[in-house]
Formats: C-alpha cells, sequence, structure tokens
C-alpha cells in the first residue's frame, strides 16, 4: 500500500507544479501593467513603483516564480490589496467555513444518493427507477444558486426554521447556518453520484459472489447492505475524489448565495476588487486542495479495496 | 414416483423462458429427474445446454430475466415452485447447499474468509460469534486446509484456486446439507486439484450422507463421481439412467459422441477422442423434433417429426432417440 | 424455440399468454429508451425555436422598461410577469435564451473538436506529445472548473468573452482525455494495424479510421457538457462576472430577481425553471443517446 501511495503522491508533483505555474502567471496575463489598472491612467510613477515592489513585478520572472513558490510553502501570499491583512492569513480564517461546508455537503449527498440508488439499481428499468432518474436530471440541470434560493424562501422566510446568510455564531451556529448551503451543494452533486453509484450496484448485483451470498441463504437486505454496497462504494469513492473540483465549484457558487465567509465568496470578491495577490493564492489553494483531496481518495481506496493493499 | 421414502428431490416437467429477439427460448424444456438420499446425480451437457439454470432453478435463482414456465419442483414431498419466496429462501444454504464453478469469483474480494463464513454461520446455524468463529476452523480444517486461523484472516485473493474452492465447500457444508447442488465445482481447477477436490466431496457425503447434484460439461468427472446421469443438450433431456449403464451401453447418439470425446484415462492402443462435429445449438433455431440432426452422424428423415420425451418404455434407462438399431 | 412450440407443450393459450408477458416486459424496458430521445429533442427544439424567432413571434423590446406595470404576477398578458423595472420576464427570457443557447452549444462544439482531435493525436503519437498533453489535462482538470474560468475572467475582465474562453480552456481538457484513453486502444485494433502496412499516412488513419470510434462516447459526454455550460454561464452572472445588465441572460435573471424573492416569487424563479427544462431536455437525449449506443455513460466524465 505503501508503495502504491507513493506512486500517486510522485505522479502528483508535474501536477503541483503546473497549479502553481497557472496561479504564477495569472497577473502576468493580465492585458496591460496590473499596477496601472489598479491604480488607475491618473497614478504617479512613483505609486506605480512602489506597487510594482509591493507585487514583486520588478524583478525577473524566474525570481518571481521561485519567490511565489518559497511564499507560499510557508503559507505567505503577501498583502492583500482591499483588506489591509496578509493574504495567507485572510484564507486561514475563511478555510474553515468552506471546509465545514465540504465535510457536510458530501456527507448530505451520500445520504442522499446510497439509497436512490440502491432503489434505482433493484428496480432496474421500471418505473422507480425512471422517476429517479428523472429526479437526478431534475437536480442535474437545476442550478445551484437556483435552489440555494429556493430552499432560502422556504426554510427561512416562509417557516422561518433556519437562517437565510450568515455564518451563525458559536458552532452550534455555524452549523446550523450551513445545513441549507450543504443541503444545496448536497443536491447538487447527488445525481453523479447516484449515477455511478447505481451501475456500481448492478454490475455488483451480477457477480458470482452476490449469487453464491444469495444460495447461501443471506438475507437479501444483508446482501444489498454489507455485500452489494461496500463493493459499489469502492468505485463511487473514485467518482467522488474526481469530483471534488466539481464539488468545489458548487461551493464557491453557494458560498456566494448564502453570504458565508468562505473562500469561494473571498475568491469572487477578490476578482471584483482585482487584489490579485488574494485572486493567486486563492487559485493555488484551490487547486492543491483538490489534489490533496484525490490523494486521500486513493488512501480510502486502498483501505476499502484488499486487492490494492499489496 | 414422489413421496417414497429415500425420495430427496423430484423434478418434473421442469421448463425455463427466457426472453429473446422474436419471442422466447427455452433453457430448460421438460427436465425430468429424481435424486434420492446420499445419491449423486449428474447433469451433463455442453455449455448453453441448459443444466446450470436448471440447477439454480432448484433454489429459485433462476437469473433475471428468466423464469420458470411450467413444472414442478419437489422437496421432500412439498411443492416448491409455488411456495412463498419466504419458504423457498429457507432451504437456501440449509437443507440445500451449492459451490459454483469460479471459486475465484464467488466469494466477495473485500471481505475476508472468516468474515464471510462466520456470516454464514451466525445467519444459518444460528451460532453466536465465537462458536461460529470456532465452527469455521473446524470446517476449514475438515475440508483439508491447513492452518485454519490463518485461512479465516486472509482476504479470497491470498488464497489459490482450490484453497478458494475448500472455502466454498466449508461454507455450503457448514449447515450440513441434505443435498448439495455442485455447478462445476472443478473446472476451474488444474487436474491435480481437481481430483482432490472430487475426493473430498465423496468423503464428505460417505460421512453425512448427502446427497450431490452435479453439474458438468466433463463426462469423466460425471462418470466417476455420479450414481445416476442425465444427459442434456438444448435444453432437452436426451438421455437418463444408471451411470454404468449409461456409460457401458448408450442409447442416444449425443452420448455417445460425448463419450467418444472423453480422453481416455488409461494409456491405450483404442482410437483418440473424437470431438462431436458441428456447432453447439442455436436456442432460438431449433429444427422441429429432435434438437440433435443437424450434428448427429445417424439422422434421417423421420427425426424431425419425433417428438422429444424420454422413452419411458425403456425402465431406468431412457433415451429420447427412438432409432437405437442405427447403431453401426 | 417458437411461441407456437410453447404454445402446444402448455396447451395453447397458455403458452402464448406467458410469451406476450415476457415480451410486454422486454418491450417496456425499451420504450424508455424511445421515449426520452423525442421528448429531450421536442423540449429543446421548441425552446430553441421561441429564442431565435423570437421578433417573429411578437416578442418585443426584452429592455423595454413599464414602472407602473412593475413586479406583476403571472397573467395572460404578461404570462412571466414583470420584473421591478416592469419588463416582461416572459421576453427576457426569450432573448435571454439566445444569449445562453449560443453559448452553450458553441463552447460544447469548439471545446469537443479541439479536445478531440488533440487527444486523438497525442494518443496515437505518443511520446513527448502526449506526455505534455496528459500533464496539461491533468492540471487544468485538477482546478475546480468554476476556479480556472474566474482566473480567466480575472484576465480577460467580466463578460461573454472571458466566459466563453474560460469554459473552452477547461472543458477541452476531459474531451482529450477521453478522446486518448480511446486512442490508446483503437490504435492496437487490428484495422489500424492493417491501415498502416497498407501505407496509409498517420494522419489519415486517424482521422478516417479511428476518430469515428472515439467520438461516440464524447457525443454523449458532450449533452452532460451543454447543460454545465448554460449551468456555468449562469453562475457566473449570478455572480456579477458574466453578461453584464441590463442584457437579459438567464442567470442574471435569476439574480435580478433575488432580492424580492418573498413578496415577487416569479421574478427568479421562472427563469430558473426554464434552464432546469431545457437541461433535462439536452440530459434525456443523452440519456437516449447512451442507450441507443449501448452503453451505460455516466452522466459527467468527472471534472
Amino acid at each position: 500500500m505503501g508503495a502504491y501511495l507513493l506512486r500517486r503522491a510522485v505522479q502528483a508533483i508535474p501536477v503541483l507544479i503546473g497549479i502553481s505555474l497557472a496561479a504564477f502567471l495569472l497577473i502576468h496575463l493580465v492585458p496591460g501593467d496590473p499596477a496601472r489598472i489598479l491604480l488607475g491612467a491618473q497614478a504617479t510613477p512613483k505609486a506605480v513603483a512602489t506597487l510594482h515592489e509591493q507585487l514583486g513585478l520588478d524583478r525577473p520572472l524566474p525570481t518571481q516564480y521561485l519567490n511565489f513558490i518559497t511564499g507560499a510553502v510557508h503559507f505567505e501570499f503577501g498583502e492583500s490589496l482591499s483588506q489591509k491583512v496578509g493574504v495567507g492569513k485572510l484564507i486561514g480564517t475563511r478555510a474553515e467555513v468552506t471546509l465545514l461546508l465540504l465535510m457536510m455537503a458530501t456527507l448530505l449527498s451520500i445520504t442522499i444518493a446510497v439509497p436512490l440508488a440502491v432503489a434505482a439499481a433493484l428496480r432496474r428499468n421500471r418505473p422507480v427507477d425512471h422517476s429517479i432518474r428523472l429526479f437526478s436530471m431534475f437536480t442535474f440541470a437545476m442550478p445551484s444558486f437556483l435552489l440555494g434560493l429556493l430552499l432560502i424562501l422556504f426554510f427561512s422566510l416562509k417557516l422561518k426554521w433556519l437562517p437565510t446568510s450568515g455564518y451563525g455564531s458559536g458552532f452550534g451556529g455555524h452549523l446550523r447556518a450551513l445545513i441549507l448551503p450543504a443541503l444545496t451543494v448536497g443536491l447538487y452533486l447527488a445525481p453523479i453520484l447516484l449515477r455511478t453509484l447505481r451501475i456500481g450496484i448492478i454490475d455488483t448485483l451480477g457477480t458470482e459472489y452476490i449469487e453464491a451470498a444469495r444460495a447461501r441463504g443471506l438475507a437479501r437486505r444483508l446482501i444489498i447492505f454489507k455485500h452489494v454496497l461496500k463493493n459499489s462504494v469502492i468505485p463511487t469513492v473514485t467518482v467522488l475524489g474526481l469530483n471534488i473540483g466539481f464539488l468545489l465549484s458548487g461551493l464557491v457558487v453557494i458560498e456566494n448565495v448564502f453570504s458565508l465567509p468562505g473562500l469561494g465568496s473571498e475568491l469572487v470578491t477578490a476578482i471584483g476588487n482585482r487584489d490579485y495577490p488574494t485572486i493567486q493564492a486563492l487559485t493555488l489553494v484551490f487547486g492543491v486542495s483538490v489534489v490533496a483531496i484525490n490523494l486521500l481518495t486513493d488512501l480510502l481506496y486502498s483501505y476499502l479495496d484488499p486487492r490494492v493493499r499489496l | 414416483m414422489n413421496g417414497t421414502a429415500s425420495e430427496l428431490l423430484a423434478v418434473r416437467d421442469l421448463t425455463i423462458g427466457f426472453p429473446a429477439p422474436g419471442g422466447l427460448l427455452l433453457a430448460a424444456d421438460g427436465i425430468d429427474f429424481d435424486v434420492a438420499v446420499g445419491r449423486t446425480v449428474g447433469l451433463v451437457g455442453e455449455s448453453g445446454c441448459g443444466k446450470s439454470v436448471t440447477l439454480r432453478s432448484l433454489l429459485g435463482l433462476v437469473p433475471y430475466p428468466g423464469e420458470v414456465l411450467a413444472g414442478t419442483i419437489h422437496w421432500r414431498g412439498e411443492e416448491m415452485l409455488t411456495a412463498s419466496g419466504k419458504r423457498q429462501a429457507t432451504l437456501r444454504g440449509t437443507e440445500i447447499s451449492m459451490i459454483f464453478q469460479d471459486p475465484t469469483s464467488c466469494l466477495n474480494p473485500v471481505f475476508t474468509v472468516g468474515n464471510q463464513m462466520v456470516e454464514t454461520l451466525r445467519k444459518r446455524a444460528g451460532l453466536g460469534r465465537r462458536e461460529a468463529r470456532t465452527r469455521a476452523m473446524e470446517l476449514l480444517d475438515r475440508v483439508g486446509l491447513s492452518a485454519p486461523e490463518k485461512r479465516l484472516a486472509a482476504y479470497p485473493h491470498e488464497l489459490s484456486g482450490g484453497m478458494r474452492q475448500r472455502v466454498m465447500i466449508a461454507i455450503s457444508i457448514a449447515t450440513r446439507p441434505r443435498l448439495l447442488l455442485a455447478d462445476e465445482p472443478t473446472t476451474a481447477l488444474d487436474v491435480t486439484t481437481q481430483e482432490q477436490i472430487l475426493a473430498l466431496l465423496k468423503e464428505l457425503q460417505a460421512e453425512d450422507g448427502m446427497a450431490i447434484l452435479l453439474v458438468s460439461h466433463d463426462l469423466g468427472v460425471i462418470s466417476e463421481t455420479c450414481d445416476e446421469v442425465v444427459v442434456m443438450y438444448a435444453g432437452r433431456m436426451l438421455e437418463a439412467g444408471y451411470d454404468r449403464e449409461v456409460m457401458r451401453s448408450p442409447r442416444h447418439p449425443y452420448t455417445r459422441g460425448l463419450i467418444e470425446a472423453m480422453p481416455s484415462l488409461e494409456v491405450t492402443d483404442e482410437e483418440p477422442p473424437v470431438p462431436i462435429g458441428g456447432q453447439p445449438p442455436d436456442l432460438t433455431a431449433l429444427p422441429p423434433g429432435c434438437p440433435f440432426q443437424p450434428r448427429c452422424k445417424f439422422v434421417r428423415d423421420q427425426c424431425a417429426e419425433i417428438p422429444v420425451a424420454l422413452d419411458a418404455t425403456l425402465a431406468e434407462h431412457g433415451s429420447a432417440c427412438p432409432f437405437e438399431g442405427v447403431r453401426s | 424455440m417458437s411461441a407456437d412450440a410453447l404454445g402446444l407443450k402448455l396447451g395453447g393459450p397458455g403458452g402464448q399468454a406467458v410469451v406476450a408477458r415476457l415480451r410486454k416486459r422486454a418491450a417496456e424496458e425499451r420504450r424508455w429508451a424511445k421515449v426520452t430521445l423525442r421528448v429531450g429533442i421536442a423540449i429543446v427544439a421548441i425552446v430553441a425555436f421561441v429564442c431565435f424567432a423570437a421578433p417573429l413571434l411578437g416578442f418585443a423590446d426584452p429592455n423595454q422598461q413599464n414602472l407602473l406595470g412593475a413586479l406583476k404576477p403571472p397573467s395572460l398578458e404578461h404570462p412571466f410577469g414583470t420584473d421591478a423595472l416592469g419588463r416582461d420576464i416572459l421576453t427576457r427570457v426569450v432573448y435571454g435564451g439566445r444569449i445562453d443557447l449560443t453559448f452553450a452549444v458553441l463552447t460544447t462544439i469548439a471545446a469537443f473538436v479541439l479536445g478531440t482531435l488533440v487527444g486523438a493525436v497525442a494518443g496515437y503519437r505518443g511520446g513527448w506529445l502526449d506526455t505534455f498533453v496528459n500533464r496539461l489535462v491533468d492540471t487544468v482538470v485538477a482546478f475546480p472548473f468554476i476556479v480556472f474560468i474566474l482566473a480567466i475572467v480575472t484576465i480577460t475582465g467580466p463578460g461573454l468573452k472571458g466566459a466563453y474562453i474560460g469554459v473552452i480552456a477547461v472543458s477541452w481538457a476531459l474531451y482529450a482525455r477521453m478522446a486518448r484513453a480511446e486512442m490508446l486502444v483503437e490504435r492496437e485494433r487490428e484495422y489500424i494495424l492493417a491501415a498502416k502496412t497498407l501505407g496509409y499516412s498517420t494522419r489519415r488513419i486517424v482521422f478516417r479510421h479511428a476518430l469515428p470510434n472515439v467520438v461516440r462516447a464524447s457525443i454523449v459526454f458532450s449533452m452532460a457538457e451543454i447543460v454545465l455550460n448554460i449551468l456555468l454561464l449562469s453562475s457566473l452572472s449570478y455572480l456579477g462576472l458574466g453578461v453584464q445588465p441590463p442584457t437579459p441572460e438567464w442567470g442574471a435573471l435569476v439574480a435580478e430577481g433575488q432580492d424580492v424573492l418573498l413578496t415577487s416569487w416569479w421574478v427568479a424563479t421562472l427563469p430558473g425553471l426554464v434552464i432546469v427544462l431545457v437541461g433535462i431536455g439536452f440530459s434525456l437525449i443523452g440519456d437516449g443517446i447512451a442507450d441507443r449506443f449501448g452503453r451505460d455513460f455516466s452522466l459527467s466524465g468527472g471534472e
């Protein structure tokens, strides 16, 4: 297992370099001089030069890249241009929201997708299966921000059960505030999990070991929830890993719908403010997170499937 | 014929259909046979002849979208086909158990051998966790696996094919079944292991007195193990009788073909094995009358008109071919 | 075995009934595939027709304000109601649809063609080109796609142009990955090897023989991509980084209705439901095609 994970980690290195290059080059691809864009046409040459120095734009490109990487390793990305605070610190305070939301959304998504996938697979090509398929098409086609708004309309404005926006206070408050956003993101991811899981279950149901388990007289429930599910969860873990980018994309939008102080809403604000250091840092953080989560998925995969452990 | 004291299983007119383009194909068509207490009966035929699906129907496990269309299955005098699914399920893994062709794929790869054995023993034999573990080790010992403790902790892929088949046998005999269904239990194994597994089955049978219904394409395996044999072709029975009689004086040209195709175990100067010519039958396009016509060396015009049924007048050894005299 | 023979065996009518029942079951299972494709095509065709023939169907200026008739609920005159500036929402949805549908179809086609070609050539040629393309794909796919697109919007500035460039720059990668994977299999096939020995050029082999096979999986995937691309553009506009007001665009329309959600639900909801309807239409088409191809492709290849 160690060798397998090591190989995966080594494979991730070129991708990490690619991510850092993309995040780094971002500021250089902006047409014109970023400092001039930020300061406006009337800016004095001195002000421009100062900003150049602050952004490090006065040094040669390779040096800049090296500094960017060294900074990134120490989680130093310079100072935010719009909120006079270190970008690293800014990200640190906001990561908690996104991370908590990510976990809750994944859990909810699995909770929604698994029972539906089991029901659909067991009644394949029957009305139940078709209805579930239509449901998954519906949620797939539903813009996540609209779903968020509808949930707010119903649960917050009409029923007044949950807050409309913000992060609440205290851990309980945070959890409460995250229920609707997490449900939104969970429903957004569910159709993809559902679809893969359904196919996984159908494939597993056709295997000889399931037939053998039935021939041993094991109860249907035990067969489905123990034997079928564990085997179908394995490919689903991979799919979850592959779709982590999809999931994070949903988070970015939903944080904005619910005005949550997370990394996604910060990214959109930073783009509005042309806060280049923050944009660069967040781009890097998102990219690296995907790679890291994929490695975690591999770890989980090798834990679930004993055949990979060798 | 039903109801005699020694009768375990009586199958009559069993007909199993699958939807096919343009209608229906019959994977089993009018199958009749009995299994008596402690006896070994073999179903033999080329792959696709319906023997495996027949075997599965006895447990109520005909694969979707097929279904049993007609016939009766009596288990110790009780009609099972019309019994509730629950009643059918109570027999599975207790009174009747089954082992499969490919031991590699019939153990769940993501659970340990011990997990799967203990699970079966707890659910089907009603043992507690600790008792089940002890019993599992006894069973592994009984099927000839050394270091049972170690085997229990192993995942299926960590065992050899022969070991896995022994594990499957251990699971299947855990509840002391009256009937063991064996679907090509040795086909995926090498010759030496094959012999060992067959010997083990015979040994267990001698000790427990269970009956075995053995399915194989290999007439050698069947004749070595079985008391009675049923020859199937294209879902029909072509010949049935005591193994010794069928082997010594086969009445159907197909049976004779199977015997001639058998590699001889002793080195003799006899003619080498002759495979049966022609293609395996297409179940969606069978000729009228005898299904074996296109490949039969002795085919004649009347073959298209005969009903395919065993000739009951030939007591204890029936054949679907009325032209016994054609033997050269 | 024919139905007649079984009927004979089971005593006539009984046998026929069994066959009829089994046939009906098989037919029911096939019907879904036929229905999905037809319904999907119908939905997409109707919406597209209404959007693109809007002036002919009597839809006037989508930006025509009428402050006296603001926030009117759906009625015969205004089937989708009016917004805070008294603009007819249905008209805005119809004109917005031109932008969204054009965007989704063009970006999907561009990414499809670009990605498939790059992936197929890389997969066929192998070597450093393949390694390079592979790394590039890995890097693009490593980003949450919206982050990548937002990064490009940072460069181009908010607007439709950034959305076009961003979406194409992201989505080509998945087509390339699929095409490459299929190509690695295809190039070992006998007909390719045969074509090679006959002396056809590499390019000719790739384009004439293998590409049709490579393309099949991508077509099903592209239906899901169209849906995703509509969602992407509307998300960007919702975030204020896509199509800028007052130009009507589906996501922007939802955003405009957000503030009056409690009092005037229709402003945000009805344009949103049109997005859902079109999305379901394309998904149904994708499903129908997948069934026709006889393989169960996943809804989304995974980004």
